[in-house]
């Protein structure tokens, strides 16, 4: 069935025809609407889940780490200073592999004050060991939300489902929504190979010594390394009963390519209208839009981005006293290569500022226009 | 691709407007991408809402500049804003308006058409006196203007999409599309 909804509503719909069993949410815009949707359908029975209202985003992942625990089907989904609250539940997730799925809107971090998209929020937790998908339309937040869910308890990983704030969370689109048997054969109930339950006492997360410690962490590196495989079958499978494929990335026009842009997110879109634009002007640009930014995908990047000349990485987030957070990911996975590309990093679009197809421009005439890349940081619409 | 840009104030259904055209407007295979704009909206204040529809995915993620149409859903911003800013040459400009066309003092590159959605949300009794509700009617005549719809997709929009009184605004907007 296709329907017109807008992106927070995608991740509401994925949620539900994942048949979440426990919620726990707090508001914040722009997510808002994502919880507000998912507590409806509890009230009237179209999901039968538990929604637990709470007080903080601090506890509202606390207790879907409790229920996770107890073997539930667990979502939740925060923006900005709520997912910054979260922060030391965020580790207790990866750390204690509970595999927790969470949309975040994409808000960009007070002070000052904004409700409006950059990628600082959800950057800042890099680090955590959640997997990490970044999304361009509707229709991917809502089938990477369900993908989500089965990569996620096949691994016992979490996963963060990011989308941006307004260009996609209050932003209408066709969607089409899966049917719910279907989506019942994709995805099995959750069936962890531990839990907390009276019937086989255990402790979870308890203190674990020198001894112990270091072996937990290899394990859970182990398995984050799996999960560009995982995602790729995954994939695979989806596409044999839903017709899309999500993938770790989405290259477009970068075989013949002297400039192929790196990009994420809704700008991740407007780039492929701004590469038509740019070959209709004669220059062959191309796009890699990273769908899947943690665990990075090294080697797609690599087989990608070692043929092409020129390289223009755009972020739309800032590591403060380094540079941009993709450019620095992009350098990490070329480092070495016998063929490396020029690569060139530009910061666009923070707090919400309009990355347009003219963005894409002005950075493939500089890209195009250096034999070097003189500058660490190319800002773009920066006012002087 | 078609851009559209919608004036109205906060309150007046401005967003639903846009939102029952993109409905109407999938329901016949089109794309279609609608939105606010990108921020916080209070009651009176003006308020805008985009659309943009195709026949192929829309990959163009950012703002609309230079929409093709301006729908003035309140009169009384044609005074306070400049409707027109961005607006293609030769583009609509479709006023909620009990005046006539030449009323208004626009460029004659743009094509302007009033139709009095007021009236007619009154009649169908949608809102308040002191507040009608004039969405659903807007949509009516923009849909016949533009040619963007059938009539009967733009009904079954409403139906679906607007919980109060839907029969009503159903009416209201077969009586704008009429009268277009």
């Amino acid at each position: 069935m296709k329907k017109v909804i807008m992106g927070n509503h995608a991740l509401s719909y994925g949620a539900m025809l994942s048949r979440a069993q426990v919620i726990a949410a707090y508001p914040i815009t722009p997510q808002t609407q994502v919880v507000e949707l998912l507590s409806e359908m509890c009230a009237d029975g179209t999901l039968n889940a538990k929604f637990i209202k709470v007080e903080s985003e601090h506890s509202a992942m606390a207790a879907c780490l409790g229920a996770s625990l107890a073997g539930a089907r667990t979502f939740t989904a925060t923006s900005a200073q709520g997912l910054a609250l979260m922060h030391e539940m965020l580790h207790w997730a990866a750390g204690g592999r509970m595999p927790v799925v969470m949309g975040n809107i994409n808000r960009a971090m007070a002070p000052g004050w904004s409700i409006w998209t950059d990628q600082n929020d959800s950057l800042s937790e890099r680090d955590t060991g959640w997997i990490q998908f970044y999304c361009s339309s509707n229709q991917e937040v809502l089938d990477t939300v369900i993908q989500a869910f089965k990569v996620s308890e096949k691994l016992m990983i979490p996963s963060m489902i990011i989308l941006d704030a307004f260009a996609l969370s209050h932003t209408y689109e066709v969607v089409e929504i899966p049917e719910q048997a279907r989506v019942d054969q994709f995805l099995p109930p959750f069936n962890p190979p531990w839990r907390l339950t009276p019937d086989d006492p255990h402790a979870f997360g308890g203190l674990t010594s020198p001894d112990h410690y270091m072996e937990l962490r290899f394990k859970l590196q182990k398995d984050m390394e799996k999960v560009p495989a995982l995602v790729e079958e995954t994939g695979k499978e989806y596409e044999k009963l839903f017709g899309r494929y999500l993938g770790q990335v989405e290259e477009y026009l970068c075989a013949d390519a002297e400039l192929v842009f790196v990009t994420s997110g809704t700008a991740g879109y407007t780039a492929r209208v701004a590469v038509d634009e740019l070959r209709q002007k004669g220059i062959k640009a191309g796009n890699l839009r990273i769908k899947l930014f943690r665990p990075f995908p090294f080697e797609r990047v690599r087989a990608i981005l070692s043929r092409v000349p020129k390289v223009a990485v755009l972020d739309r987030n800032i590591s403060y006293g380094h540079h941009g957070i993709f450019y620095q990911e992009v350098k990490s996975a070329l480092y070495g290569q016998p063929s490396s590309p020029l690569v060139f990093g530009f910061i666009a679009g923070l707090g919400g500022r309009d990355i347009t197809r003219d963005s894409f421009q002005e950075i493939a005439d500089y890209t195009l226009r250096k034999n070097k890349a003189e500058e660490e940081i190319v800002w773009i619409g920066v006012k002087k | 691709m078609i851009e559209i840009r919608f004036h109205g104030r906060g309150g007046q259904g401005t967003v639903v407007a846009s939102k029952i055209l993109a409905d109407a407007l999938a329901k016949e295979g089109n794309y279609v991408q609608a939105y606010p704009e990108f921020g916080v909206e209070r009651r009176g204040a003006p308020v805008f809402a985009f659309i943009r529809i195709d026949n192929k995915p829309i990959y163009d993620k950012s703002k609309i500049y230079n929409p093709d149409h301006v729908v003035v859903v309140d009169p009384t911003l044609v005074e306070a804003i400049d409707v027109t800013e961005g607006l293609k040459d030769g583009g609509y400009i479709i006023i909620n308006s009990n005046n006539p066309p030449e009323h208004f003092k626009f460029p004659p590159k743009f094509k302007v058409f009033t139709i009095d959605a007021t009236e007619i949300a009154v009649k169908h009794r949608l809102g308040t006196l002191a507040a009608p509700i004039v969405n659903t009617a807007i949509t009516g005549a923009v849909v016949k203007i533009l040619k963007l719809t059938r009539l009967e997709s733009l009904v079954e929009a409403i139906r679906e999409g607007i919980p109060i009184k839907p029969e009503d605004n159903v009416k209201a907007a077969i009586e704008a599309y009429e009268r277009a």
